[in-house]
Order: C-alpha cells, then sequence, then structure tokens
C-alpha cells in the first residue's frame, strides 16, 4: 500500500474512512469521558440543565467523598484478593489436569474429556443453585470462598482451552524429558508450563475480568458491606446514593481505573487472548 | 473439529514399558484429581440436583416438599415467566444480529491496512475489560429523562435543523424504550470483544485467495462473497454461538439499569426471574425449574446452530 502513489479518490475515501472510524471511537470513549467529567462536578453542576461538558470547577474532593461514604478501600482490596485467588487457582488447576489428558493414560481419561466438551454446553445459571446450596450448607456465605474456592478445582473452558495447546507441543520433548528420568509432573511445570504462555494468558485474561467485573455471585453470597467486591459495593452504592451522580461517577471511575489501568499496559496480551480463543474455538 | 482426536498412546520399547505405565496412571491421577472433583461437586453433581430440586418445594432451609411436576405446571402458566421469556428473546434478537453485523463491518473497516489500527482497536476494546456494573451507571445517567445527554443531544439536534424538539423520552422509565435502551448500551459493550476475534480472522485470510480472485475478475464484493464470508465462517459461527448463549444469561445491567425488570417488566428477563425466585423468594424448586428451561433453551439453540453450520460454514 505504502509503495503505490495514491490518486486523490484513495486520499478521500481514506479520508472519509478515518472520520468514520474516528467518530465511532468517540462513541466509543464518550460514556467513560462522561464518567470522568461527572465525577469531578458538584452536585448542582451535575443537573445544571444545559449540562457543561467539562466540570467548571473541578472537584476532586469527590474521591475523597466516595471514600468516607463508602468502604472503597475494602472493596478494592476484596476485588484483588478474590480475583487474585482465583486466577491463580484456575491457571494451577486447569493446567495439571489439561496436561494430564493431553499427555498422560490414565482410567477414566476418556470419560473425563467427553465431560468437559460436555459441560462446556451447560449454562452456569443451572449450577448456580445447588452450588448456593452447598456453600450455605458449609456455612460459607457471607465469606469470599464461594467466590474463589471454586477455581480451584478448575472449569471446562480452562482445562479445555490449555489441551489443546498441550497437544499441539511435540510428544517428543515429553518422551525425551522421561528418559531423563523426569516426572510428569517436572514436565508439566519445567517443559510445558514455560512453553504455554500464549494459552495460560488466554485462560488467565478471561478469568481475570470474568471475576474482577463479576456481579451475581457477590450478590447472592456476600451481605456484609466490607466483604463486598467492587461490583457489589457499586451495586450497593446506587441503591443508598441514588441519585448522586457525581459521587457514584466517581465510584464507578474506580472500580474501572485498576482494570482500565492493566489493560492500556498489557493490551496486546488481552487482545491476542481473545482472539486466539476465538480462532481455536 | 480437531478437538475430538484421542491421543493414541505410543509404544515404548523395552521393559520400561509396565513401569512408564504404572507412572502415568498414577500421575494422570493425581494431576486431574482436583478438576475431577470439581466436575462432581461443581458441574455434574449440581446440574443433576437441580434437575432433581425442581420437583420439590424447597426454601433451602426448611425440609423440601415433593411436588412432583407443579413446578412445570407453574411455568408454563406464569405470566410473568412468558414476559421474561418474551422479553429475553426480544433481548437476543435485538442485540445479537446488529451486534454481529456491526463488529464484522468494523472488523473489515479496521483491516485496510491503514495506519493507527492498534489505536482504534484498544479504543474499541475499552468497553469489554470494564465491568458491567459500572457502565450500565454511566448509560443510567446518559438516558437519563430531565438531565440526561443523550435527550439534550436530541433537543440539539431538532432545533439545528429549525424542527420543534419532541417531549423528552423517558428512556429508562418507558416500557417501550427501556430494552431498546439497554440493548444499545449492550451493544455497545460487545462490539469490541467480537471485532477483536472477527480480525484476527481476517488476518488470516491467505492473500494469494484474493489475488486468486482478482485474476478472475472478481470485484470489490465478488472477494468478500467469495473469499471473505466462507474463510471467516467458522470464526462467524464461533462468534454468533457465543454470543447466542451469552445473550440469553443477560443479567447484570438489568439489575442495574432497570431494577426488578422496571418499567411494568418490560425488562424482567429470564435469569432476572431466576434470580428473584432463587435469592428473594426462596423459592429453589421453582427457581430451577426456571434454570432447567433455560438451559433447555440454550441447547435447542446450540443443536440448531450446530445442524445449521453445515449449511454455511465452511471449514477448510
Amino acid at each position: 500500500m505504502s509503495t503505490r502513489r495514491l490518486s486523490p479518490r484513495a486520499v478521500s475515501a481514506a479520508a472519509l474512512q478515518y472520520l468514520l472510524l474516528g467518530l465511532l471511537a468517540f462513541l466509543m470513549v464518550f460514556p467513560f469521558l462522561w464518567m470522568a467529567s461527572t465525577s469531578l462536578k458538584s452536585f448542582g453542576e451535575a443537573f445544571a440543565y444545559p449540562p457543561t461538558l467539562l466540570p467548571r470547577a473541578w472537584r476532586w474532593s469527590n474521591y475523597g467523598e466516595i471514600f468516607n461514604a463508602m468502604p472503597m478501600t475494602r472493596f478494592l482490596l476484596n476485588s484483588c484478593k478474590i480475583t487474585g485467588l482465583t486466577v491463580l487457582g484456575m491457571l494451577l488447576s486447569c493446567s495439571m489436569a489439561a496436561f494430564a489428558l493431553a499427555r498422560l493414560e490414565f482410567p477414566g481419561k476418556r470419560l473425563l474429556f467427553a465431560s468437559t466438551l460436555a459441560t462446556l454446553m451447560v449454562p452456569y445459571q443451572v449450577t448456580l443453585i445447588p452450588v448456593f446450596i452447598l456453600f450455605q450448607y458449609l456455612g460459607w456465605k457471607d465469606t469470599h470462598y464461594p467466590l474463589w474456592v471454586p477455581a480451584f478445582f478448575g472449569g471446562a473452558f480452562g482445562v479445555f482451552l490449555l489441551r489443546q495447546f498441550f497437544i499441539g507441543v511435540p510428544k517428543d520433548l515429553y518422551e525425551a524429558a522421561l528418559v531423563d528420568g523426569s516426572t510428569p509432573g517436572g514436565i508439566l511445570f519445567r517443559i510445558y508450563l514455560p512453553l504455554a504462555k500464549p494459552a495460560l494468558t488466554t485462560l488467565g485474561v478471561f478469568t481475570f475480568m470474568a471475576s474482577w467485573n463479576d456481579l451475581l455471585n457477590p450478590l447472592i453470597y456476600i451481605d456484609t458491606l466490607e466483604k463486598m467486591p467492587l461490583t457489589a459495593g457499586l451495586s450497593f452504592l446506587q441503591t443508598q446514593y441514588g441519585s448522586d451522580w457525581p459521587l457514584m461517577m466517581a465510584g464507578a471511575m474506580i472500580s474501572i481505573l485498576p482494570i482500565l489501568a492493566i489493560f492500556f499496559v498489557a493490551q496486546r496480551a488481552f487482545i491476542q487472548g481473545i482472539a486466539t480463543a476465538g480462532l481455536k474455538g | 473439529m480437531p478437538a475430538h482426536q484421542a491421543v493414541a498412546p505410543q509404544p515404548v520399547p523395552g521393559r520400561r514399558r509396565g513401569s512408564l505405565a504404572r507412572t502415568e496412571r498414577f500421575w494422570g491421577l493425581l494431576l486431574s484429581s482436583p478438576y475431577i472433583l470439581g466436575l462432581l461437586f461443581f458441574a455434574a453433581g449440581p446440574i443433576l440436583f437441580s434437575w432433581i430440586i425442581g420437583f420439590f418445594e424447597w426454601d433451602s432451609l426448611t425440609p423440601p416438599r415433593f411436588v412432583a411436576l407443579a413446578n412445570w405446571q407453574r411455568l408454563f402458566t406464569d405470566p410473568l415467566f412468558h414476559k421474561a421469556l418474551f422479553n429475553t428473546l426480544y433481548f437476543v434478537l435485538g442485540s445479537v444480529p446488529p451486534g454481529v453485523l456491526l463488529s464484522l463491518l468494523l472488523a473489515m473497516a479496521v483491516n485496510r491496512g491503514i495506519k493507527g489500527i492498534t489505536i482504534f482497536r484498544t479504543i474499541y476494546f475499552t468497553p469489554v475489560v470494564t465491568s458491567v456494573v459500572a457502565v450500565a451507571l454511566v448509560w443510567t445517567w446518559i438516558y437519563d429523562t430531565n438531565v440526561g445527554i443523550l435527550n439534550l443531544l436530541i433537543e440539539r439536534t431538532f432545533k439545528l435543523f429549525g424542527a420543534r424538539p419532541p417531549e423528552p423520552i423517558a428512556w429508562l422509565n418507558d416500557p417501550r424504550f427501556a430494552m431498546p435502551a439497554i440493548i444499545a448500551m449492550s451493544i455497545w459493550k460487545g462490539l469490541g470483544y467480537n471485532m477483536v476475534i472477527f480480525l484476527a480472522a481476517l488476518q488470516d485470510v491467505p492473500t494469494q485467495l484474493y489475488e486468486a480472485a482478482e485474476l478472475d475478475g472478481a470485484g470489490r464484493l465478488g472477494k468478500f462473497r467469495h473469499v471473505t464470508l466462507p474463510m471467516i465462517s467458522p470464526v462467524t459461527f464461533f462468534v454468533l454461538a457465543v454470543s447466542l448463549i451469552g445473550a440469553f444469561q443477560v443479567f447484570d445491567q438489568i439489575y442495574i439499569m432497570a431494577k426488578d425488570g422496571r418499567p411494568a417488566n418490560s425488562t424482567l428477563t429470564i435469569v432476572y426471574h431466576l434470580y428473584n425466585h432463587a435469592f428473594r423468594y426462596l423459592e429453589m424448586g421453582y427457581a430451577s425449574t426456571i434454570g432447567a428451561a433455560l438451559f433447555l433453551m440454550i441447547f435447542a439453540v446450540t443443536l440448531f446452530q450446530l445442524w445449521a453450520q453445515k449449511r454455511w460454514v465452511h471449514y477448510q
């Protein structure tokens, strides 16, 4: 494209294309800009008509106020803890099971793989109620356990994804290491996992987004305000300060800033992760 | 699908064979044991259990009472379930086909070798990574009847063309507009996700195919029709299947933007109905029946898609 000389028609076509893409890009970011702008307005200015695009006076104190009105620091810490443990547990247990399914022979292997495929089709709402009753029976209501412990028992999506990846790794690697006296467990952690970074990234990104943004599970398990992650806390904030838009927008900003920061730093990993899942699916 | 290829056990020479089989058996069971337990306690067991409690009336705290098919009968006569079913289908049809089409068009627009492709990709993807709760809050604010920026924009546009602006629309409080408003927000939220997948698929199409088509005299439309569409059809199938399943399970944005399916139950969806019955009215039996119905619907749609894909999905 760059070597060809561009005709005036091609130039105007390109200009039109940029214009449309730019307009759409503005549509995509506008809600975030509006969130940021509202979060810095005074209560009165937020309701002024016609609204101001940028705050007349930047009220950074809204952010201090939200930390006083709500245990925002706790929400943040809870979200970090739950999501961190969930990602760790999911990567660990899924890669172990996926490696076994891809490389080892053991009784029940085919049944296990068939069950994985079957489970992929079941919407989580079907298991929601029985699992809730199980955790209630264990006395785990209003604790964080129901939100991260299941991750340490793996998930069909992750096992399937990693198994597909491990199958693509040359089998000679496994056999050579066996001959050298390694155990299958050692081979998984020393050879296969370092090779599986792209697949682990994909699974990590999916798990991270699902856990950090999950609303339904915190909603049904957590009753105490101080134990809520950001999503449930924000939803509670809405019920308490439903009309104080600057305050709510400040809360929403705080809840999305960490994930936006991670996204902008690791956006290649995010986007590649999603794209691979789509192509390999 | 290559997914179903079984791994044949490789013959290992000599006397190590027996001990190797033992080692693999030990490690295989050891490594997959957490996952096996997970399948039993968080998947297979609950699935079975949810069918069983569908035949009981149970608040999950006192002993259950067997009611045979009463929950299923109730499901067929529950006007709110019918409403929820209708609303869910409205959401699915309103959000999935336009969303998938838009994201494909967008991916094609971005994929034309233009500069700044990564910037556009990042911008379009931003709504995907943020939580539905946070963005649903700001959209509720945008949709506000009296001081929302959307109504202001509409008013200004009308005035710009010298027309009399209409009465402000109560986007989230008018039963006619609430679901379309939520659908628009959901399309905005999911656009980047599908676009990224389509973009990767488009970049995977070998350029020789386009060159060959050009030699055969294919124009832009012909290339799209005969090269692009068939080449990306497996990905289109994946995107459609995943989007449909996700749309059937819509809950978060309704919970934030239209509490309790307001106004007048015009946004009450199946999962919201399930949530109400399970966790607010503590009717675990009936809620499980709703869940089973949702599962059957998703299963039927997925089966239909698997059947239909033979007619339009082109695997190399």
